[in-house]
This record gives structure tokens, C-alpha cells and sequence, in this order.
């Protein structure tokens, strides 16, 4: 316990009322700690604004939500005109309801920058591990809130979308269609759907998101950041013991994170108020029909953010199974040949990838679909163990590196678009290239992040005056 | 909503799982959109939409989530409002329901004539606009005596609704025909969103107060990094 601090009874009233408080509560403490006395590498390029702007966003949702809920009514008869009644009646509604729509999208945009600037820079290696998965978790939280939050305007695409994606929970062997109905509430979705998804929405899963985001930010202060250059700024410290590449984040960070959200809320503010509905990618057209559960459109597909996953989902057909068989015995073959191990564990695995394979065989191709879903989101989870480079930042890797990163790019760009699409042979032939391609990168990882000629890392950052 | 039997709950959500295992992208077969004039801004042309709006389509369709007070936004006065547009028995302050019967409508249409508060949102695609659908939906009515109705549609094929303004049509020239199926599309398409207008002219202040700030935290920004070397 810190011992009781007297202040001098000259001192300012401020000074006083901040040394009562400090003796009751660290506030000073905490603000050093995590401000003024918290180091940051000063060698942050533009990629490192994505983390403050995502706590900006659920700033933006939590709290047009709040006002949004005041208003909504989560009943299948009135849901969606309460959203147009919020859009009409009640003054600024349309404002706070496009904040929130538009929140929705903006926050998956710097989520997506967010992660692939710790793919670039390797900041999920040691000692950041649990910084990724708090992370991979938040992520995981996040797609379920917006899926959940999806279904709330009870429009056509929220209705099927919702529909599809529960349905999937079906193809799970034994106890996916009681699973279905447990997460309906009912045999199709319906009132009693709308009522728990509105539940988890509010209330649930941002008490999660909310516990997930402290512990990320937790853990991230007391390691400290990663940097462009991937060096650890501690290993190299002055007489006091600051880092000698380090700068206090506040004001340093801080005015650089204003200035950063000024831009994201020009940006914002524009699509708010001139491109709502971004052309039918942030609100779908179809979904401006009220909820019709007997009448299925003709194309339905998720929002833009979900669409790289649910193009994972669709690729595996009966055909791909074939392929994905013969990746499996491949892997069993090469890791039984290759790897040193004890010949126990030699049998483990060759038995294994049977066992795998003759569920593949035995099991319909929609519920490996759903694996494959599931599995391009849980595969993120493991990228602290699958990278072996010697090095962490991109700079410093072999130039087929970064075009392999700009690769995975690319592909996840093109399996994105492709989920909005109707489906068709090229589409279903490019998406399932997409597919291996997505979880070859990852799971072949741990072989290829060791190849090449690596450049020597330097032991002080790469800055340049501004 | 209907309350449906436990049977007719099995049978919908089998029909459901093999629908989506076999998405049919049948995409929707009818002629290309013409582009819908834009007369968003212009009340004469807004009102004369909102005119033909609540004479010919109100007898069939709502706009269950559209007040009558809100028309005065496009320059109506609630005395113009009550004597002219009310529908009978509604007050100024209720929203615009059909004069129809839904259950009628039904056995004599097949299907619900669609709200249509907001279906200028619902209707854009790939083809353009709602407004340039409902512009080209609206001017493609022809005669199909092997039709029920006796009429048929370019833009959507088999349409259950029969061409309400046909008469409206033949006593026009097809200009006169075109200017007012353009404001009543303009109607619809500022229905659909009222608050538009006030969005976009919000909008700007909001952008020219944002470019301000951008340009004082840059240089609070610079101010303070220039120290760091």
C-alpha cells in the first residue's frame, strides 16, 4: 500500500484536490503509467493510427447504440418500421442511425489495417502472443456483433442472411440441428430470433468486446509496442532507463492520434452524410423490403466484411473435397517423412490424417464448408507459432516475401469480392484457388517464413525527423 | 406476424435449406432502366409528385411510415395538406394508408400491393437507381390480353399491378407523360428519405468544420514532433 501523501496547505486548490484523490485512487499513477511515462517507439508510420481509431469507432457505436435502442423495438411486427421511425420522427435520427451503420463498416476497415500491420511487422511474435490472441478475440467478438446487429432492421437481407448463416449451424453432425434451434429459438428465424440476437447485441457481446479490449490494451502496455523496424526499443536504454528510441505517448502520440481521428472523421462524416449506403455495400438495397419469410431473394449475400469468409464457406463443393483429401494425406506423407520425431508420434499422425480423411469421406462438403468458415477466422489465432522468420518486420525479410504478403492481399481482395457475387463455375474455380491459396499461406508458414536471405536488423530505429 | 403450424414450419424451412443449397441466380429478366430526371430540389415538380402520389397510388399502396405532416418539408401548407391530400377518415398528423382493404387487395391482385414509403431504396441494383427503376418500371406498361388485368410490363414481366394512370396516359403527349411520372418518381425518391436534403446541406458544414480541424491538429501535431529527432 503507497504511504499517505501530505501537501503543503499553501498549495493550489488543484494541486490538493488531485492529492486527496491520489491518496484514495492511482490516478496520477495510472496516467503516467499509461500516458505520460509510457514509452512508444518513435519510429510509427501511418499504419500504427488503426488501433486508436478502432477504439474511436466502438466509442461511436456504443454510444449511438445507447440512443438507437431508446427507439428500436426488437419485435418482428415492429422492428423494421421503428427504424423508420427512427429515420423520420425522431430529430437526428437518421444521423445517429447512419453513424451506426456506417460505424459498423468503418469499424471492420481499420480492424482489417490493424491486423495486417501486425502481419507486416510481426507484432504478434514473443513476447506479444497474448496481445494477438486478445486481439483475435476481439476480431471473433466483433463478427458476431455484427452479425447479430445485422438481423435487428428485420429487412429481406437481414432476415436471410441470418437464415443462411444459422442454417450452416445445421450441417455440424449430431447436434447441428438442435444447435440451429437452440440459436433460433424457433424453427426458422423469427420474433424469438430477434429477441436474443437484440439481447446479445446490446448487453452481451460488448461486455466481452469491452473485456477483451482492456485486456489488449493491458497487455500491450506491459510489454510495450512493436515498431516498423521490429526491434525492441528496451533492450537499448539510457541512465534513467527510458528507452533511448522511446517517446512518452503523451503528447507525443496523443496529437499524433488527433490529428489521425480529425482525417478518419472527414472520411467518416463524408459517408455519413453524402454515401450512407456506399452504393449498397454498407446498407444493402434489399434490405430497405421488410422481412418476408416466403419469399427468399433471388441473391442473397453478407455484407461486404464478411464476404472473403463466406466465399471460404462456398468454395468447398463435393468436387473440392477431393482436393482438400489429397492436400491432408499429402501433409500426413511429408510431415511422416521430413520431420524428426519419435516414431510414436510418426504413428499418431499418419493415423490422424486416416481418421480425418475418412470423416472427409464420410461427411457432407456444406459442414467442412463451415469449417473452412470457421477455420480462416480460428487459423489467425495461431499466427504467433506458424511465423518462423528470423526476423519480425517485413523490412528485413527477402523481397518474395512481400510480394507473397502482396499476394495475400490480393487474393483476399478477390475471394471478398467474389462472396458478393452470384455464384458461378469461373467464380466457384477462381474462389476455391482463392481458398487453398488463403490456407496455404498460413499453414505452409512455418516452412516458407524460413526461407530466403534475410537483412541484417539494425539495433536502433529507422527515423527521420518531421 | 401469422402464426404458423408446426408442419407448415418443417415444410418451410426444408423448402428454405434446399432453395439455399441450390441458389438459382436467375437474375431478373426485363429491360434496361432509363435514367429518372433528377428534380430532388424542386418542390413545384415534388408536389405535383406528391399529387399524383396520393390520387392514383394511395388507393392501393401505403406509405405506412410516412406522415402527411411531413409534406410540408416540400413547401405544402397544413391547410393545402388537409384539403387537398388527406385521405378520408385520416388525420394530418397519421401516416399515408391505403384506402384498400388488404385481404381485398389479395383476392384481387394475387399479392399485398408493397408499402411504399421507402421503395425508391429498395428497387436501385445493378441497373441504376430506384428512381430510374421506378421511371422506367412506371413508363413500360403495355397491352397483354393474356393478361388478367389486360396489361403486361417491360421492366418487370408478369406484374400483378395493372397500369393505373393509363388514362392519365392517353390524354397526354408522351413528353407531358414522362414530366409527371418524373415527379412522382422524384416524390417517391424524397419519401423514401426525407431528411435527405438536410443531410447533404448539413453535410458541407460538418466537411468545411472538419477540414479546420484537420489543419489544427496537423500543425499541433508538427509543433510538438519537431522536437524529436
Amino acid at each position: 500500500m503507497a504511504t499517505f501523501h501530505e501537501i503543503s496547505p499553501n498549495a493550489s486548490a488543484g494541486a490538493k484536490t488531485l492529492n486527496w484523490i491520489d491518496n484514495r485512487f492511482p490516478l496520477s499513477k495510472l496516467f503516467k503509467e499509461h500516458m505520460s511515462e509510457y514509452y512508444a517507439p518513435k519510429n510509427f508510420n501511418i499504419w500504427y493510427i488503426f488501433g486508436s481509431l478502432s477504439l474511436l469507432v466502438l466509442v461511436i457505436q456504443i454510444v449511438t447504440g445507447i440512443f438507437l435502442v431508446m427507439h428500436y423495438k426488437p419485435d418482428a411486427a415492429l422492428a423494421f418500421g421503428s427504424v423508420e421511425y427512427i429515420m423520420r420522427d425522431v430529430p437526428w435520427g437518421w444521423l445517429i442511425r447512419y453513424m451506426h451503420s456506417t460505424g459498423a463498416s468503418a469499424f471492420f476497415v481499420v480492424v482489417y489495417l490493424h491486423m495486417f500491420r501486425g502481419l507486416m511487422y510481426g507484432s504478434y511474435r514473443k513476447p506479444r502472443e497474448l496481445i494477438w490472441l486478445f486481439g483475435c478475440g476481439i476480431f471473433l467478438a466483433l463478427m458476431a456483433e455484427a452479425f447479430m446487429g445485422y438481423l435487428l432492421p428485420w429487412g429481406q437481407m437481414s432476415y436471410w442472411g441470418a437464415q443462411v448463416i444459422v442454417n450452416l449451424f445445421s450441417a455440424i453432425p449430431f447436434i447441428g440441428p438442435d444447435l440451429a434451434l437452440l440459436i433460433r429459438g424457433d424453427f426458422v428465424v423469427g420474433d424469438a430470433t430477434l429477441n436474443r440476437f437484440f439481447s446479445f447485441h446490446v448487453i452481451a457481446v460488448p461486455l466481452v468486446l469491452l473485456g477483451l479490449v482492456v485486456a489488449h490494451i493491458i497487455a500491450l502496455h506491459e510489454i510495450g509496442s512493436n515498431n516498423p523496424d521490429g526491434i525492441e526499443i528496451k533492450a537499448t536504454k539510457d541512465a534513467n532507463g527510458i528507452p533511448l528510441d522511446g517517446i512518452p505517448f503523451h503528447p507525443y502520440y496523443s496529437v499524433h492520434d488527433v490529428f489521425a481521428v480529425s482525417m478518419f472523421l472527414f472520411v467518416f462524416s463524408a459517408i455519413v452524410f453524402f454515401a450512407p449506403e456506399m452504393g449498397g455495400y454498407f446498407l444493402e438495397y434489399n434490405n430497405f423490403i421488410p422481412a418476408n419469410p416466403f419469399q427468399t431473394p433471388l441473391h442473397i449475400a453478407p455484407v461486404w466484411y464478411f464476404t472473403p469468409f463466406y466465399t471460404l464457406l462456398r468454395a468447398v463443393t463435393s468436387e473440392m473435397m477431393y482436393v482438400l483429401i489429397g492436400c491432408v494425406l499429402v501433409g500426413a506423407v511429408l510431415a511422416v517423412a521430413k520431420i524428426k520425431m519419435p516414431s510414436l508420434f510418426k504413428a499418431v499422425i499418419a493415423g490422424g490424417a486416416l481418421v480425418v480423411v475418412a470423416m472427409m469421406l464420410a461427411i457432407d462438403a456444406k459442414f467442412w464448408g463451415v469449417v473452412a468458415m470457421g477455420g480462416g477466422v480460428v487459423i489467425l489465432f495461431f499466427l504467433p507459432w506458424l511465423d518462423n522468420s528470423p526476423v519480425k518486420s517485413i523490412r528485413y525479410r527477402p523481397t518474395w516475401h512481400k510480394v507473397l504478403y502482396g499476394a495475400f492481399v490480393i487474393n483476399f481482395f478477390i475471394i471478398g469480392y467474389l462472396g458478393t457475387q452470384p455464384v458461378s463455375v469461373i467464380a466457384g474455380r477462381i474462389s476455391q484457388f482463392g481458398t487453398l491459396f488463403y490456407f496455404g499461406f498460413f499453414l505452409l508458414m512455418p516452412w516458407w517464413s524460413r526461407l530466403g536471405t534475410f537483412k541484417q536488423v539494425p539495433s536502433r530505429v529507422n527515423f527521420t525527423a518531421h | 406476424m401469422k402464426i404458423m403450424g408446426f408442419t407448415q414450419k418443417i415444410i418451410l424451412g426444408v423448402a428454405m435449406t434446399l432453395g439455399l443449397a441450390g441458389a438459382v441466380q436467375a437474375a431478373a429478366v426485363g429491360a434496361a432502366w432509363d435514367k429518372a430526371p433528377n428534380r430532388i430540389n424542386d418542390m413545384g415538380a415534388l408536389q405535383s409528385g406528391a399529387k399524383v402520389f396520393v390520387n392514383y397510388c394511395l388507393n392501393c399502396h401505403s406509405a405506412a411510415f410516412m406522415r402527411y405532416t411531413r409534406l410540408t418539408d416540400i413547401g405544402l401548407t397544413t391547410d393545402q395538406i388537409k384539403d387537398n391530400l388527406l385521405v378520408t377518415n385520416s388525420k394530418i398528423g397519421d401516416t399515408m394508408k391505403a384506402a384498400i382493404d388488404p385481404t381485398q387487395a389479395k383476392a384481387w391482385f394475387g399479392v399485398n400491393p408493397p408499402d411504399l414509403t421507402v421503395i425508391a431504396r429498395s428497387r436501385a441494383g445493378a441497373g441504376g437507381t430506384g428512381a430510374d427503376y421506378l421511371y422506367s418500371y412506371m413508363r413500360g406498361f403495355y397491352r397483354d390480353d393474356t393478361k388478367p388485368t389486360g396489361w403486361n410490363n417491360h421492366v418487370f414481366p408478369n406484374v400483378a399491378m395493372p397500369h393505373v394512370l393509363w388514362e392519365l396516359q392517353s390524354s397526354m403527349s408522351p413528353g407531358e407523360y414522362d414530366q409527371t411520372i418524373g415527379d412522382l418518381v422524384n416524390y417517391l425518391q424524397w419519401m423514401a428519405e426525407p431528411a435527405q436534403t438536410t443531410r447533404k446541406n448539413i453535410g458541407i458544414w460538418v466537411l468545411i468544420f472538419l477540414a479546420g480541424l484537420i489543419f489544427l491538429t496537423w500543425q499541433l501535431n508538427k509543433a510538438y514532433w519537431k522536437d524529436i529527432k
